[in-house]
């Protein structure tokens, strides 16, 4: 049971299973658990250990590295990023071998201290290029930033063809006959950690092909989940797939997509979501579409949000709050990267009308680029307050291609908006 | 009291702030794409590269220096939560 398994004559899987798991993250579910994959690979020149465990696996882990290794062969310990789930057992390894050499990427020596609460760890920072020797076997680092933390790096061991891809490549599966070509279907479990772990980064994923793709492959060796040495070269081509821009594909180049979602109670919302694209529509090189989000379901727009250059949300007030479809919506967009997109709200209010400026804060906190206030009408919009919509519409189609005309605001008038709009709320 | 323009040339607008501004004041109200995470010269997320006027913000800190160093920002980069508009000034998101 706490075997070491052998990949090559080197090079030994030395993780631990943990199939009670059953939420990972918070964000994930695993029907059958994880494996936190660890590594031992000896060279003639010393043993590298690369990635350790979750603390409480840490038993299993010690008693596969001592199955393989004694604690002073080992020269060297790489983490290919500081997750707890992997640096959990990284305390003890280093305390039973006190002469290894830690070796991190450079964007991981920020967080080396505030996650182990210790100042005095004495470790390399290495990039793209760098190489450790252990005599006949050569490790080569790949810098992978965001996939999907920042300081991610791959390890490539040069003379066994072994990528060890950290959490890229990776998923939460555990099966105890740990190869590709052995475990049961793992597929969706796959599928599912892109969609919920790498998605967000997918510009990176790119970039860390790139790194990749030049490397002879025989096995790659992810620190969740199966170890891909069937057909590896498969699963980064699916990588490849799912990072790729497919709309861009489809559509003019020079053209940009607005997405508007909307819900709406009587229909007023939706009169202004009309308008709205009506106004954007008028913008050349500006496709724009609506979207009642009560005919949908927020995991089924995540596609629609990750392609879309610009999002704008309709939501009405009720009870001084946006409701909870829309929420649900806002909440799908840290599935993927909305960083820098445009955006706007808009909607139709009753009483006081809070939804749209809450719905707008949202945004700016997940980065998002909202260059307009948003449209607030009360009640049934007016044939007057109709072309007000069309003619935001318009600015923002007008934002997203870049020709909206310069202006010259005050910061004071800037703040005052504000101001005014909270004034406006308190008197109602 | 003095006060200064700061061009934001991704979207094409110009605010007139008093001489003392942080970028980080004004960029997120007016939706320029300046992405900020904490704002307090940790993250790093908000490097904006100095299109014109680089003379006229506040000289970076010994921290803020440190700080583009790690992240590899091109030279001349600032951080919008740090610089403060001394004088007018042309930025861009990095």
């Amino acid at each position: 049971m706490m075997q070491p398994v052998w990949l090559s004559e080197r090079v030994q899987w030395i993780g631990a299973f943990d199939p009670g798991m059953r939420s990972f993250d918070v964000i994930l579910k695993t029907p059958n658990g994880t494996t936190y994959n660890a590594y031992a690979v000896r060279g003639t020149d010393g043993v590298a250990v690369i990635d350790t465990v979750k603390a409480e696996c840490s038993e299993q882990f010690f008693a596969r590295l001592e199955a393989v290794a004694r604690y002073d062969e080992i020269r060297v310990i790489v983490l290919n990023h500081l997750e707890p789930d992997h640096t959990g057992a990284l305390p003890e390894l280093m305390r039973r071998a006190p002469q290894a050499k830690l070796y991190i990427s450079q964007s991981a020596q920020l967080m080396l201290k505030a996650l182990l609460n210790r100042g005095d760890l004495d470790f390399t920072s290495v990039t793209t290029g760098d190489t450790v020797s252990l005599g006949d076997r050569t490790l080569r680092f790949l810098h992978t930033p965001y996939l999907h933390w920042p300081d991610t790096q791959c390890t490539y061991v040069e003379e066994e063809y072994i990528l060890f891809s950290g959490d890229v490549f990776g998923c939460h599966f555990c099966d105890e006959r740990l190869f590709n070509d052995k475990v049961g279907d793992f597929r969706f479990a796959f599928e599912y950690y892109y969609a919920h772990i790498m998605r967000p980064f997918r510009e990176h994923v790119l970039e860390a092909l790139t790194l990749i793709d030049p490397l002879p492959i025989n096995i790659i060796a992810p620190t969740h989940g199966p170890i891909l040495r069937d057909r590896p070269l498969c699963y980064v081509q699916r990588y490849r797939e799912l990072s790729s821009q497919r709309l861009q594909s489809e559509v003019d180049a020079s053209e940009k997509t607005m997405v508007i979602f909307y819900i709406s109670a009587y229909g007023s919302t939706t009169l202004m979501a009309q308008a709205i694209r009506d106004g954007a529509e008028s913008v050349p090189g500006v496709r724009a579409s609506v979207y009642d989000i009560e005919g949908g379901d927020a995991d089924l727009f995540v596609d629609l949000v990750e392609d879309a250059d610009g999002i704008l949300i309709g939501t009405p007030t009720i009870n001084g709050d946006a409701v909870k479809p829309a929420w649900d919506v806002l909440t799908s967009f840290a599935k993927t990267n909305v960083r820098s997109k445009l955006a706007g709200a808009f909607g139709s209010y009753g009483w006081s009308g809070e939804a749209v400026r809450m719905v707008e804060d949202r945004m700016r906190g997940l980065k998002m680029r909202v260059p307009l206030d948003g449209l607030r009408i009360k009640l049934i919009p007016s044939e007057a307050e109709l072309e007000e919509c069309r003619q935001y519409g318009r600015q923002m189609g007008e934002h997203l291609v870049g020709i909206n005309a310069p202006r010259v605001v005050d910061m004071a008038d800037l703040l005052a908006s504000k101001k005014q709009a909270q004034a406006e709320f308190n008197a109602n | 009291m003095s006060k200064y323009n700061i061009t934001f040339a991704d979207i094409n607008t110009t605010v007139t702030v008093p001489r003392g501004t942080r970028i980080v004041e004004v960029a997120e109200k007016v939706g320029a794409s300046i992405t900020f995470g904490c704002k307090e010269n940790d993250c790093g997320n908000c490097v904006v590269e100095i299109l014109g006027g680089a003379e006229n913000l506040s000289p970076p800190s010994a921290l803020e220096q440190e700080l583009l160093k790690v992240k590899f920002a091109k030279a001349g980069s600032r951080l919008a939560c740090q610089a403060m508009v001394w004088g007018d000034v042309t930025v861009k998101p990095a």
